[in-house]
């Protein structure tokens, strides 16, 4: 019978088929340019994180006296601050302090919220409602009061800082997961593998997790700008990774708040790149949202 | 209706239980070496205080669980929260003088968001994909990423380098001159108001989206009733319920950028209380502030709750 296939069929199997992250690229660039224009944005931002040492003109504190305060020229596009510190050059550094502190502290978010979500959504009842107060509990809690509150306690610094933002964000966006467990519980693969008696792990781990991944993927991107928004408030209430360290809330803080009246674009650079970045990331969030989970269309 | 309030208010309590926890727990975790920082650090009480007045003062020197029942007993029972470790004042006297003051600004943040955010959600909603709706939308996603510590220092920067006119920094209370204060918390009441009224804007714009396609819309328009009427009779009052939720949703939200606020413009409400409190490292007065804001968290939503039925004849308590 394989002799009489139709030729067309034949001549069409060969036929590469475009790899399922390439055809996602397309759609994305074709249903949203904005979102398209977003993840650019967005992974730009991550080659100046990475880079920023090659990058950089200057050191992130190399104090120049002579050239202090000097407006935005071709030598420093971004101008200078009071001790003639090359304000590109910091901002630039501050992505990478950025970049660290939005992908770590998102990533942990993101497993934190996974974890909870997965486990009190699937084993449902009295586990579920308790988990559910205590979450409750914590979401009643601003960010920033809790953040202030933590860093009060175990003192400013990088790690601290990373691994309270993912708790933070974690326990919060734990509900966005759970809901979306709930629903993919009770579809017939589950019951079918429970039925075979699978543990409850190999249920979670083979059957549940892989059919949430699409909100997990996109709680991730938009934690990564709430993280790094979040951190940036901590870090201009003085709060943040301790200074000389440039990142962008600090570089609108301390000193340059000092100095600001005198070069006004000391103001300008920092607050434009935060606010470029966090967009850029919203937009492609919600990109990824629409074409990846049509459920949480237009949710927020 | 009464029989849901009471099941509400009784959800309540585990929530508030775990609420109580949280921050009990999160002020305890402090490091043995904290208290050596705090007698180093700070000369004025560590003159007076040796380490086990100290740890006695902070509760630190009986069990874990008498610490807390002592500790949650003489806030329900005495409404005494302890009392503050440098001036010797009860924590309960501040958060009573503090507490005002950020509700004003919250209060009067959430009026601007609101009149900002629902009738440009809805004339956005009217005139869909027009050039109107596109700029209202692009604001409201461009307010969701601006900082709003970054517009207030630059409300602080740049006027007073074009104009030579900065805000008041002097605070006024509102019972000695309204007007003053009104005039003062003004500017950050609309920095913190048109930051929150993005999401509720797009929120109104979407309800107002679905509300305008329903059957009852169109028998309104059939009956030939002008534009006005239907919009605030027939399509708002139905489309304003999830985001009566929403406000309630954004609480959190309000009082973290309060904070802000009253850094930026010097306004002494609960966030300077609070930031002063954790650079004296004063912790009585951390807890008290951290505590009083969860459970001002949980009222307001519970009065969103319970404000549905009074929106939507549909909902009816059981």
């Amino acid at each position: 019978m394989a002799t009489l296939a139709d030729p067309a069929v034949t001549a069409g199997a060969p036929r590469r088929r475009r790899s399922p992250l390439l055809h996602f690229i397309g759609r994305l660039f074709r249903e949203k340019p904005l979102g398209a224009a977003g993840a650019v944005v967005f992974i730009l931002f991550l080659f100046c994180g990475i880079f920023a040492d090659v990058l950089a003109p200057h050191g992130m504190n190399q104090i120049a006296p002579l050239k202090r305060l000097r407006p935005p020229s071709l030598e420093f596009p971004f101008g200078t601050d009071n001790l003639g510190r090359d304000m590109l050059s910091r901002c630039l550094f501050g992505a990478q302090l950025s970049v660290i502190i939005g992908f770590c502290g998102a990533g942990l978010a993101t497993i934190v919220s996974t974890f909870i979500g997965i486990v009190s959504g699937y084993l449902g009842g009295r586990f579920d409602l308790v988990l559910q107060r205590f979450v409750d509990a914590w979401m009643s809690f601003p960010t920033l009061i809790v953040l202030i509150v933590v860093v009060s306690v175990v003192g400013p610094g990088m790690p601290q800082i990373i691994l309270t933002l993912g708790l933070l964000f974690g326990i919060g966006g734990s509900r966005i997961i759970r809901s979306a467990v709930v629903s993919v519980r009770e579809n017939m693969y589950v019951h079918a593998a429970q039925s075979t008696g699978a543990s409850t792990f190999r249920v979670l781990w083979r059957h549940i997790l892989p059919n949430v991944l699409p909100p997990v993927i996109v709680l991730f991107t938009t934690n990564v700008g709430g993280v790094i928004l979040a951190e940036s408030g901590l870090a201009f209430l003085g709060l943040g990774v301790p200074p000389p360290a440039p990142t962008w809330g600090g570089l609108l803080s301390g000193s340059g708040r000092t100095y600001m009246l005198q070069g006004p674009w000391l103001a300008l650079a920092p607050g434009l790149c935060l606010t470029i970045v966090v967009y850029a990331t919203n937009m492609f969030g919600d990109a990824l949202r629409d074409l990846l989970d049509p459920r949480m269309r237009g949710s927020r | 209706m009464q029989a849901y309030i009471v099941r509400r208010l009784l959800a309540l309590i585990p929530t508030l239980f775990f609420a109580s926890v949280i921050v009990f727990v999160t002020v305890r975790m402090i490091p043995g070496d904290v208290i050596d920082l705090m007698l180093s650090q700070n000369d004025i009480a560590a003159a007076k205080m040796g380490r086990e007045q100290l740890e006695k003062a902070l509760g630190f020197d009986t069990p874990m669980w008498i610490q807390y029942g002592k500790w949650i007993g003489g806030i329900l029972l005495h409404g005494d929260f302890g009392t503050s470790l440098w001036q010797n004042t009860p924590v309960g006297e501040y958060l009573r003088a503090r507490l005002p003051i950020t509700f004003e600004l919250g209060l009067m943040a959430l009026v601007v968001g609101l009149l900002v955010a629902i009738p440009i959600g809805v004339y956005s909603a009217m005139r869909q994909d027009t050039a109107g709706d596109y700029v209202a939308r692009s604001f409201s996603i461009l307010m969701l990423a601006v900082p709003s510590f970054w517009l207030g220092t630059m409300v602080m920067v740049f006027p007073s380098i074009w104009w030579g006119w900065s805000p008041e920094m002097k605070f006024v209370p509102f019972t000695e001159n309204p007007l003053q204060n009104l005039s003062q918390m003004i500017i950050p009441a609309i920095i913190l108001g048109c930051s929150l009224s993005a999401i509720t804007m797009r929120l109104t714009r979407t309800m107002m989206l679905e509300v305008l396609r329903q059957d009852y819309i169109r028998t309104a328009w059939a009956k030939g009733l002008g534009e006005k009427l239907v919009v605030s009779r027939h399509a708002l009052r139905n489309a304003l319920i999830p985001v009566v939720t929403l406000i309630g949703l954004q609480a959190p939200l309000l009082i973290g950028g309060a904070v802000i606020m009253e850094q930026i413009f010097v306004i002494p409400g609960m966030g300077l209380l609070l930031l002063d409190a954790v650079s004296q490292r004063d912790y009585p007065v951390i807890t008290g502030v951290f505590l009083i804001v969860g459970v001002a968290v949980m009222c307001i939503n519970l009065v969103v709750d319970l404000s549905y039925g009074l929106l939507d004849p549909k909902v009816r308590y059981r």
